[in-house]
């Protein structure tokens, strides 16, 4: 396994080819390669979900992704969703409705709540709720969470 | 409740990194030319260890060293010091670790581990209270006489018992006789994990000054620094600890964890930079979980409805190592009834030792089990007396001012108001009323009721301090011990800067990293006593930073002290708000017009310690253990679906007592301790094979709450009844969120369908075997819309 395969990835707008071995996750290329601080390893078999991140416009567990299944995808983590001093809507969300405690979770529930926003502009509580389903929390009881994100529908609707 | 600008408002957390990705937990330290470590859990519950061979080990590439416990001769922990750094002699539960790798990689460090083969000796073993307490039980620590352990606590040598506390008030046979109803119940919670989302992780490292250093995952520094100090020998002074974000800790971070192995891995590799990072699995083998519960109770009530005595033999199963499982046994031992004054009380209770993963602090601790036994027990009188188990309640409540505690010590007047979260919490959730029956017969609803109290378990000398710095914007800074493990006290705190000083909130920080050499000692995070300590030194500190404001003003504007007043972060002579120095001009002192400078920087200091609590007395627990507590009441309506088993609780209601300095934090913590309290009830159990290797360490079969499983409405309110000393009157509810559920719902199932449920988790299996035994019938009526029925 120590040989090597080069892959291209763009990650939040910054494309680059790293070398990555072939059993490579792509959570540690992030953080090691990309010095993606947000993506967090919690149980790297896919339960716990606060690895997810955002590959070619869908949620993925960053732990169950190989790093040359990712060769050449476009990648978003909650870093490439603002600029310093300038949240997203979500971002703004969560933090005015109290959408986070320990933080160690959030940038993955952010991801989502980004994806719901993005994708699902009139989505349920309970459709909100599924998509959650597939990440735990186990600070905030997801409510504050779920009030963040549908305060961000509305206000990426008033934008 | 006065209105403030900053105190008792939803302001939004200071931590915003957290949702930008650049928060820095333990996890995400790594220090130049960091080694990595690896440890090899042990594959029996009980054995001897015959042998150790690392030598295949040794050869994998990039290996440095094996450890195995003959390295390190000696106990470390904190109430009672039982733990090996690594297993010495004996294997005292599966996982225990036997030996640790270190190497240049993790990769390295993990092949290596594959290749360390141990030989064992099996030995029976103990798996069950029942069986720990037997008088020809094996003896799990052979040399129990010779561990160190807190004054407070009461081991037996020569048996599995680690600590055995007795709590007697009244004379509870005399009770008993003149008690017209009595209740007998025995009541189980399985051991559970804490399954907060960061897996314990530490980073250690030795300068040549010989200065120790550990970046970890933990909630209380200064504690980690005590004990690592005092385990290893070390002057405290060269101990310093990091405190970054943490990623959860509910008690299973209080203390210390495992900061004690890299840093002795470090010591004997010359002081190079150890990371000990657990996974998912090993977080579940290595770390601490929360211990098992048996309650024995016995209690009785006059026919006019005054409980009048009760009776108990509580048994923790706290695993193999019950550091700190031995001062929960003593939380459930001297508060061991619910929130009523009940005269005569007779309790023991028993911390035993199993060959299970060792136990430790769990939010609530023990008093979320103790509540779910006790307030069935209660409901239970209720129903022999023919009484409405909230009139029951309500008739029984503590009375602040009259009521004596279990430990025999009066209850302060402005204590709080448990009859008033009792009526509030019947009131949201409709009390009295039975819910509407849905439509589908075979499901039922009910409601039920749960109050509980609880205040923070430490020794009497459980200090706090803080210490507030004023900067040349006029900007300050506050400077705690208190850990940041989601909860955000250090925010409400700040708040409470802001306040004080009239300044924006903006303009006081917390820094996000700290560390034990520079900033004010604070004894732990836990207990939900961090807003109620820290808070009182910080009001302190306040009082000394304005006091000195007030001394600069004076000699500017040459008037008597007390002619000045603080206001808007400026000292202003009274009546004359044209007369101002803010806060910026004085942070470093005051220039006189002439040049002269007086004063020079403004500090303030603070300190807090619990000073009217006391030791208990040994034999009978008589003492005043507390410094405050939180009294509430939880209330749930639950769906009972008799097709699938399973239980669903539509409406959770928590009431407390006391103001809230946030109350956008205190929902926080209500919501979350409501939906892991609901997990907790319906779920959570570390399942073991009948020779104890662990079943579930993983997230799909320890199955914790998802956002699909929680209630439909959650309602929470802070009634705002204050306690005197107390920062704004507010008391702590990081724990007291958690307290009630399994006992709320498990009284909402017997309103539902009239079966009472004494063990947990209430899954569909113990559903079905708790409607089997009590009301088998209800199986029968199921017949009927199965297949093949009616």
């Amino acid at each position: 396994m120590a040989e090597t395969i080069t892959i291209r990835l763009k990650v939040n707008g910054v494309e680059k080819e790293v070398a990555v071995k072939p059993n490579e996750r792509l959570l540690d290329v992030l953080r090691e390669k990309f010095y993606i601080n947000s993506v967090k390893a919690g149980c790297l078999r896919g339960e716990c979900g606060i690895c997810t991140v955002i590959m070619n416009g869908r949620l993925v567990k960053s732990c169950l992704v190989l790093a040359p299944e990712a060769d050449g995808a476009e990648i978003l983590t909650v870093e490439g969703l603002s600029r310093p001093g300038k949240p997203s809507v979500v971002q703004r969300a969560f933090i005015e409705k109290f959408g986070f405690q320990c933080g160690f979770c959030t940038p993955a529930f952010i991801m989502a709540a980004y994806w719901i926003v993005e994708n699902m502009p009139n989505a349920s509580e309970e459709e909100i709720k599924e998509i959650l389903n597939s990440m735990i929390c186990r600070c905030t009881g997801y409510k504050q969470i779920i009030e963040a994100i549908k305060y961000a529908i509305e206000l990426k609707k008033q934008a | 409740m006065k209105a403030y600008k900053y105190v008792g408002k939803p302001i939004p957390r200071q931590d915003v990194s957290k949702v930008f990705g650049d928060a820095i937990y333990a996890y995400d330290v790594k220090l130049p030319g960091m080694l990595y470590a690896k440890l090899v859990g042990s594959t029996y519950a009980h054995a001897r260890i015959k042998r150790i061979d690392y030598s295949k080990a040794l050869k994998v590439p990039g290996v440095i060293k094996v450890f195995t416990g003959e390295d390190f001769p000696f106990k470390v922990g904190i109430y009672a010091a039982d733990r090996d750094v690594l297993a010495r002699g004996k294997v005292l539960y599966y996982g225990h670790p036997v030996a640790g790798v270190v190497a240049e990689t993790p990769e390295a460090a993990e092949e290596a581990a594959e290749l360390i083969e141990v030989e064992y000796e099996p030995l029976e073993p103990v798996l069950t209270i029942e069986d720990a307490l037997r008088p020809d039980a094996p003896l799990i620590h052979e040399h129990m006489e010779e561990y160190r352990h807190a004054s407070f606590i009461y081991p037996r040598p020569g048996t599995n018992i680690a600590n055995y506390l007795k709590l007697r008030k009244g004379n509870v046979k005399k009770g008993f006789e003149e008690a017209d109803v009595v209740v007998e119940g025995e009541y189980r919670e399985p051991l559970i994990s804490h399954a907060y989302m960061e897996n314990w992780v530490g980073i250690a490292r030795v300068l040549s000054d010989g200065t120790v250093e550990i970046w970890s995952s933990h909630q209380s520094p200064f504690a980690v620094r005590h004990l690592l100090a005092a385990s290893l020998g070390l002057p405290i002074g060269k101990v310093v600890v990091h405190h970054t974000f943490i990623g959860g800790g509910f008690g299973g971070k209080a203390g210390l964890l495992l900061e004690h192995i890299p840093v002795l891995f470090s010591m004997k590799l010359g002081g190079r930079p150890v990371r000990l990072e657990l996974n998912r699995e090993e977080n579940f083998l290595f770390m601490a979980q929360r211990a098992g519960y048996l309650f024995k109770m016995k209690t009785g009530a006059t026919k006019d409805g005054k409980l009048i005595a009760h009776y108990g033999e509580y048994y923790l199963d706290a695993g193999a190592y019950a550091d700190y499982t031995v001062n929960i046994g003593r939380s459930v031992g001297f508060v061991p009834t619910g929130p009523y004054e009940v005269p005569n009380i007779h309790v023991d209770s028993i911390t035993v030792y199993t060959n299970k993963v060792p136990t430790t602090a769990f939010r609530g601790f023990g008093m979320q089990e103790m509540h779910f036994a006790f307030e069935q027990q209660i409901e239970q009188l209720a129903e022999k007396l023919g009484m409405d188990p909230l009139e029951f309640r309500l008739k029984n409540a503590i009375v602040p001012g009259k009521s004596y505690l279990p430990t025999q010590v009066r209850v302060r007047e402005d204590a709080g108001d448990p009859a008033g979260t009792m009526k509030r919490a019947a009131e949201l959730i409709s009390w009295g009323k039975k819910p509407e029956k849905p439509g589908e017969p075979w499901k039922f609803r009910g409601i039920g009721i749960a109050s509980f109290w609880k205040g923070p378990v430490q020794p009497p000398n459980a200090a706090s301090s803080a210490i507030v710095k004023v900067n040349e914007d006029g900007s300050v800074d506050v400077l705690v011990g208190t850990g940041e493990m989601g909860q955000g006290t250090i925010y409400a705190l700040a708040q409470i800067v802001a306040e004080e000083l009239g300044i924006p909130v903006e303009k006081v920080r917390v820094a996000p990293i700290r560390s034990t050499d520079s900033v004010a000692y604070t004894w732990q995070t836990v207990g939900s006593r961090g807003l109620f300590s820290e808070g009182q030194a910080l009001m302190r500190a306040l009082d000394d930073l304005k006091n000195q404001m007030k001394e600069i003003a004076a000699r500017v504007f040459n008037v008597f002290k007390d002619e000045i007043e603080i206001k808007d972060g400026k000292a202003c002579v009274k009546g004359k708000p044209w007369e101002c120095i803010s806060l910026a001009e004085m942070a470093l002192g005051y220039t006189l017009p002439n040049g002269n400078a007086i004063h020079g920087p403004l500090i303030g200091r603070g300190s807090h310690v619990p000073s009217q609590t006391t030791y208990l007395d040994p034999e009978t627990g008589r003492g005043e253990p507390k410094p405050f507590m939180t009294f509430g009441t939880s209330a749930v309506e639950v769906e009972v679906d008799l097709l699938n088993m399973r239980v669903r609780v539509l409406k959770a209601v928590t009431v407390l007592d006391t103001p809230v300095i946030n109350p956008g934090l205190a929902l926080g913590q209500a919501y979350g301790g409501a939906v892991m309290g609901i997990s907790i009830a319906l779920n959570e159990e570390l399942k073991l094979t009948k020779d104890g290797r662990l079943l579930n360490p993983n997230f799909t079969d320890y199955k914790v709450a998802r956002a699909g499983d929680i209630p439909v409405e959650m309602v929470a309110e802070f009634l705002g009844v204050g306690q005197k000393n107390a920062p704004y009157g507010a008391k702590g509810v990081g724990e007291l969120t958690m307290i009630a559920w399994p006992a709320a719902i498990a009284n909402a199932i017997y309103n539902a369908i009239g079966v009472r449920i004494k063990k947990l988790p209430i899954t569909p299996d113990n559903l079905l075997e708790a409607i089997k035994e009590q009301r088998p019938e209800l199986l029968k009526e199921l017949d009927k819309y199965l297949l093949g029925g009616e």
